[in-house]
């Protein structure tokens, strides 16, 4: 979807706001939402794919003011109710419903070397033939999906060439939306920064995206 | 539980999460042990010492420094660096001639197994809109001026790819030992926002 999260490029937006050594949770409540959809990932079938759709879909002025980590909660609480693992009345009373059965959870402590930090599961081994290899030039699609895509706006219709094959990914684009896994090879494709943004970008500059094959056409 | 029903819009989120948490235990999805050692995990396990070690020992082991920059999973196994998403790493070797700058800017994808979870401002909209675009711009508010020669390579974390930026190894760090040379490594040195440390800048600013 063209939505404020596909924000490379603009302007605008104010300056950075560095914090040398910051703490990796400012408040508590924030990594008890990390390791509570962490938690409940067992007991829901979503993927990483889905969980970036939902928070694409938070209101525009909310993606931009509202802090990162109450947006992971929206997107979690979004994700229990669609699963079913939570009800309406249960999650107003903080109670759970009468006659609702009781669960054994599916991580425990002992379990947590092997869950944290779980290795990627996006990587397939088969898949499509790769369509292009390293030096061949490219350009990415223009599209304007309503759903998720992870081709941006800023590189859509550019020119580019193929810097490396990375193999076969999960296509997260038909992922996202159930639509199935659709395994293609991803590259890194490197754009001329006089390509994306025009003559006043530094000659020798360049990007680098990691798009799928569905993403690009030959040029 | 009385104040705000309205789940999408958390009015205060340290109660909202307390509150949720104990829904999820009493119906018996999680086990607060589990999430007491998660949260453990995330704030001590990985963090950009994980990565300040894989540079010194790339900056001291030329074979190692090949083999990171070529297969960085496997490289990363022979120093015990398995999981979080270190699968699908990819190293990226500053030199004087090309300066790599790593940014997502669609959402927050970042390497958690090299250098945790990534501070708030890489998250932030004005370093996402604007590393792509403006690239010397976003490094000059870190303080870094590169010359007009040196090459910027912006990596836009767009899949499943995770990028680590190899800093160039300061001048004067000849005779150190691999433990002092991963003091020199900071975090933005590691996201291409920054440059490693000189010997001479730890002295200033810790003297003694």
């Amino acid at each position: 979807m063209n939505g404020i999260h596909d924000m490379g490029g603009m302007h605008g937006l104010g300056p950075i706001e560095i914090e040398p050594d910051g703490p990796v949770f400012h408040a508590a409540w924030e990594g008890r939402v990390m390791a509570l959809g962490d938690s409940m990932g067992p007991w829901g079938n979503w993927t990483v794919d889905r969980f970036r759709y939902l928070r694409e879909t938070i209101a525009p002025a909310d993606y931009l003011t509202k802090p990162y980590y109450e947006q992971w909660l929206m997107n979690f609480l979004r994700l229990f109710r669609e699963a079913g693992l939570v009800s309406e009345s249960e999650l107003a009373s903080g109670r759970p419903d009468s006659g609702a059965p009781k669960h054994e959870p599916k991580i425990r402590i002992e379990d947590i070397a092997r869950v944290a930090g779980r290795e990627d599961t996006a990587r397939r081994e088969d898949g499509k033939t790769p369509r292009f290899q390293p030096g061949d030039g490219v350009v990415a699609r223009t599209i304007s999906p309503t759903g998720h895509t992870r081709l941006p706006r800023y590189a859509r219709g550019k020119r580019g060439v193929i810097d490396r094959d990375h193999g076969v990914f999960v296509f997260a684009d038909t992922n996202a939306h159930g639509r199935g896994e659709n395994p293609q090879h991803v590259y890194s494709v490197r754009f001329a920064a006089r390509e994306l943004w025009g003559e006043t970008a530094a000659p020798r500059d360049g990007v680098y995206l990691d798009l799928w094959d569905d993403h690009l056409d030959p040029a | 539980m009385s104040q705000d029903h309205s789940h999408d819009q958390p009015s205060d989120p340290a109660l909202q999460v307390k509150a949720l948490e104990s829904l999820l235990v009493e119906k018996g999805y999680v086990d607060p042990a589990a999430l007491d050692a998660l949260v453990d995990a995330y704030e001590n396990k990985i963090g950009p010492h994980v990565g300040a070690r894989v540079v010194a020992h790339a900056w001291l082991n030329p074979d190692f420094k090949r083999a990171l920059l070529t297969d960085a999973k496997s490289a990363l196994e022979e120093l015990g660096i398995t999981g979080w998403r270190s699968a699908n790493l990819n190293a990226l070797e500053n030199t004087p001639s090309v300066h790599n700058l790593v940014v997502c800017t669609l959402c927050s994808c970042y390497p958690w197994s090299v250098l945790g979870l990534p501070p708030t401002w890489y998250k932030s909209a004005p370093f996402r809109s604007r590393a792509v675009i403006d690239p010397r711009g976003v490094l000059s508010e870190f303080g870094v001026e590169l010359p007009e020669e040196v090459e910027i390579r912006v990596w836009d974390s767009t899949a499943e790819l995770r990028y680590l930026v190899v800093p160039q190894r300061p001048s004067g760090s000849e005779a150190l030992s691999e433990d002092a040379l991963a003091a020199l490594v900071t975090r933005d040195s590691m996201i291409g926002t920054g440059l490693a440390r000189t010997p001479e800048g730890v002295a200033q600013e810790e003297p003694g």
